[in-house]
């Protein structure tokens, strides 16, 4: 009934021009902001990247030609499966746990995922290097001391342990997409095969498995992007083994003399291959056509897990102590002692680190300032700008909207350091010389974090239905009034949350960051950066510590505004 | 040359500092007007923090911006500055001699003589008068003296290539470090790349910032050091951590790392006045006892518990060499060591 008469009202309303009359320099406005941010940019990167004096393909040969890029390139390739694989080993397992199981302490387990969800990866990859450097680390230092073992337990300075490390922060994109889907497959399809004689893995593989499949696959390919565009972890833990992934190779060609072509030639791939993977995952879940998810009636008994019910939680546990507990854990033994590698005795114990990063280290308070000024900025500007579009979009307001859902879904094929590069080109020459001040990492985690705010206020507008709306209409009023008396108010929560996300990517940002800062510009990732140059532990574990404050200060605050979970995963 | 107007000069420093003479020095009350300087230097974070607070505590009214990154990575912030025509850094302190060579020659650097530097010895000084070196050090082998007895220790360059220190070494990066940079065209001089090829097969962790090595080996995630700046050894050493220092008899690569005055220094005056205060005497006996540095100046002394750097062989870089070699060592480097 609902949607009929939606669709009617739509279909029966030759003359909604009149009244969008006023509104559209609204929308032309945000079109154009939208292309601004994004045609641009990649404009000059494509030019660039097939520039120099003349048009040549020459860029592209010399990264064909150079073994280092080529290495750099299978490096990410390798890197990325196996997160992609071990995200999906570990992050589908917690959510059919959590979703189709009596395991206790689910409500702990989805807040320590959602704890992981949130943690900048580059902190975790920190902490892991005094956690699991192969001599130092504390817990090759106690498997030595327990066993009396020669050689390190783990080390996290290698491929696997760079895998390792990025799959404990990205596991949660499957655990998401699998959670959700299995909330909702009823029960009865899975008890019919069982009554119908299979066995338990027959079902799972006859039955649940091919329900879950397109989230899985889904899933693998969001951690599998994630894993392609960070910058941080490969940083802290591959260049120390010796080895490039593309983002910390593009990040070099920036070093002096720049090569900034080579730079623009050698995102190519990371965007092309950013472009496919989400086109295939777009088609994924377009097939998603199962009468049985989704549907309402039905019930969702929990499995029950018998004696292996503590088991199962102990695991859940084990994987979230590798990515919360032990990481935050040392970070907080490094802020507080004066050699992270001694044991915390009193002589050890300081708050030094505290007093120098704040009061001694003259970057860090304007580090602090510049990033919570982008972050309420950015939020700000970028939640009203995800409220209009999806409004426009969702309510098809203006010719081709389907267009701008594109574009404002479109920056999440773009990785931060490509995005980097794009818009230090752009924005270092004239007409717009941005480089240098805060608006070009304005601008950066403008485009970068709307994907994210898009989907969130999306979600929100849907859930509005439009006869509200419409009865305005019939009452008389304006289409911004109604949008201000009716639409604001319902979708507010909503909009707090997308205001939230981006607020919470802006002050982790550190892939884009890393290449437009300036000494003057700098934000609190760049800082933690420096300082993991220099070694400061100590400072970096401070700033580590404030920086995670400040996200779940944030967390507590979209719980609030939406009522329920971040991640979206029903009880 | 013009012995008595320096001297006036120094001896005025002195008073400035000493606080005597606040109210009437012009040049502070210029420097006041422009408000801060802006620093962009490549002394370790805590040692560049101090010498800040000792000139805002000397100047009140002119504050310190420091920028502090590898020397490596400050060229390439100024140059692309200056490309987006940003002029943010008033004063350029790192330790790659051939930068300065490379922004003399492009004309980004002001001459000024410091206060004071006469009395300097050569390698301390630009012949054309645009740069001088504001401290030194030497890049040496350093080990953990909890995982390596004394005996066991490397005591040369060419003692590193054994295969028994494999995978337990670390250096830093002369992509980023100008003492790494000039420390890897040193030994290249002494014994050709063929030493770095042969030493990367020691697959050595590599870490950025010659500051750096110095934390790995006291934490003990490797137990020896084949370069890094000398000074953060000592004071890690001072700190009481078990950490040895090795100052290898074929000789060790000194550094001299200069500091200039940019030629558009948007606080020239504060620039002035900071640049004098580096070179004084006090600032840089400071430089020799808390931060273990080496300095030009005849008169500081230097602890008991370090070689004089008479004592020492030294094997000094010819600046203009680095800067035109400098594409070509990080580019092996990177080529031998990976990353």
């Amino acid at each position: 009934m609902t949607v009929l008469a939606g669709d009617v009202a739509r279909v029966a309303a030759p003359g909604r021009w009149a009244g969008v009359d006023r509104a559209l320099p609204v929308w032309a406005a945000v079109v154009l902001a939208l292309l601004f941010l994004m045609a641009l940019p990649l404009g000059w990167l494509v030019w660039m990247s097939v520039g120099g004096a003349g048009v040549t393909l020459g860029h592209y040969l010399a990264v064909l030609d150079s073994p280092a890029l080529m290495q750099a390139l299978w490096n990410t390739v390798v890197l990325a499966l196996w997160v992609g694989v071990a995200s999906i080993a570990i992050g589908a397992p917690l959510a059919w746990l959590t979703a189709r199981t009596d395991v206790p302490g689910k409500g702990l387990i989805r807040s320590l995922v959602l704890a992981s969800f949130v943690t900048p990866p580059f902190l975790g990859a920190f902490a892991w290097v005094m956690l699991a450097g192969p001599n130092a680390g504390l817990l090759n230092v106690a498997w030595r001391d327990l066993t009396g073992a020669d050689g390190p337990l783990v080390d996290i300075f290698t491929m696997p342990g760079l895998v390792f490390v990025m799959t404990i922060y990205t596991f949660p994109y499957v655990y998401i997409m699998v959670a959700n889907t299995l909330a909702l497959i009823a029960s009865d399809l899975e008890e019919a095969a069982a009554i119908l004689g299979a066995g338990r893995v027959s079902t799972a593989r006859t039955v649940t498995l091919p329900m879950v499949a397109p989230a899985l696959a889904s899933g693998f390919i969001l951690a599998v992007l994630q894993a392609i565009a960070l910058f941080g972890s490969p940083a802290i833990l591959a260049l120390p083994a010796g080895f490039h992934t593309i983002t910390t190779q593009i990040w070099s060609l920036f070093q002096y003399p720049p090569k900034v072509e080579l730079a623009a030639a050698f995102s190519m791939p990371l965007l092309l291959a950013t472009a496919l993977l989400l086109l295939v995952q777009k088609r994924l879940l377009g097939r998603r056509g199962y009468a049985a998810v989704g549907g309402k009636g039905g019930q969702r008994r929990p499995i029950p897990l018998g004696v292996w019910r503590y088991p199962a939680l102990l695991g859940c546990l084990g994987v979230m102590a590798c990515a919360i507990f032990l990481p935050y854990g040392i970070l907080t033994k490094a802020a507080l002692s004066r050699a992270w590698a001694q044991p915390l005795t009193w002589s050890n114990l300081t708050l030094d680190n505290f007093t120098f990063t704040f009061f001694e280290y003259s970057a860090t308070q304007a580090a602090i300032v510049n990033t919570l000024q982008l972050g309420v900025a950015t939020a700000t500007v970028g939640a009203v700008l995800v409220a209009l579009l999806s409004y426009v979009t969702n309510r098809r307001l203006v010719i081709g909207h389907q267009l701008v859902a594109f574009l404002a879904l479109a920056p999440i094929v773009i990785p931060g350091v490509v995005l980097a590069v794009a818009l230090f080109i752009a924005y270092t020459r004239p007409p717009f010389v941005l480089y240098g001040t805060l608006a070009i990492l304005f601008v950066a985690y403008l485009t970068k974090e709307m994907p994210v705010g898009y989907a969130q206020s999306e979600a929100t507008f849907r859930a509005i239905p439009p006869e509200l709306e419409e009865a305005g209409r019939i009452l008389g009023a304006g289409r911004l009034r109604i949008l201000r008396d009716v639409t604001a108010p319902l979708a507010r929560s909503g909009i707090i949350a997308a205001w939230c996300f981006i607020f919470i990517g802006v002050i982790r940002e550190l892939s884009a960051s890393i290449i437009l800062f300036t000494p003057a510009t700098k934000v609190m990732s760049v800082v933690i950066f420096d300082l993991k140059e220099e070694g400061q532990f100590g400072a970096i574990a401070v700033l580590g510590i404030a920086m995670l404050a400040l996200t779940f200060a944030t967390v507590v605050l979209v719980q609030r505004a939406l009522g329920r979970d971040v991640l979206g995963v029903r009880e | 040359m013009m012995p008595t107007a320096v001297r006036v000069v120094a001896l005025l420093t002195v008073l400035v500092l000493a606080g005597a003479a606040h109210a009437q020095d012009p040049r502070l009350e210029a420097a006041k007007k422009e408000g801060k300087v802006v620093w962009y230097t490549s002394l370790a974070l805590p040692s560049a923090e101090k010498v800040a607070k000792l000139f805002e505590a000397a100047h009140p009214g002119v504050k310190v911006e420091v920028h502090r990154t590898g020397s490596e990575r400050i060229l390439s912030r100024v140059m692309q500055e200056l490309k987006a025509n940003i002029k943010n850094a008033d004063v350029v302190h790192t330790s790659d001699a051939g930068h300065f060579v490379l922004l003399k020659n492009q004309k980004l650097l002001t001459k000024y003589t410091p206060a004071g530097v006469d009395a300097f010895p050569a390698g301390f000084k630009d012949k054309d008068g645009f740069y001088y070196g504001l401290r030194a050090t030497v890049s040496v082998i350093a080990y953990n003296t909890k995982a390596v007895p004394a005996a066991e220790a490397p005591r040369s360059w060419k003692d590193l290539l054994d295969p028994k220190w494999k995978a337990r070494m670390v250096t830093a990066h002369p992509g980023y470090s100008g003492i790494i940079a000039t420390h890897v065209l040193a030994l290249v001089n002494q014994y050709g790349w063929d030493y770095f090829k042969q030493l990367a097969q020691n697959r050595l962790m590599l870490v950025q910032s010659a500051v750096d090595p110095a934390g790995v080996v006291a934490s003990g995630e490797r137990v020896v050091a084949v370069d890094g700046g000398e000074y953060t050894f000592y004071q890690t050493r001072k700190k009481g951590n078990p950490l040895e220092i090795v100052y290898p008899k074929e000789g060790v690569p000194l550094i001299v790392s200069p500091t200039a005055i940019t030629s558009f220094a948007p606080h020239p005056n504060a620039a002035r006045l900071f640049t004098d205060f580096g070179f004084s005497r006090e600032v840089q006996q400071v430089l020799a006892d808390s931060e273990g540095l080496y300095t030009g100046h005849p008169e500081v002394t230097y602890p008991a518990d370090k070689p004089k750097l008479s004592d020492l062989k030294l094997l000094s870089v010819d600046p203009e060499e680095l800067e035109k070699r400098n594409e070509e060592i990080k580019k092996r480097f990177v080529e031998f060591f990976g990353a």
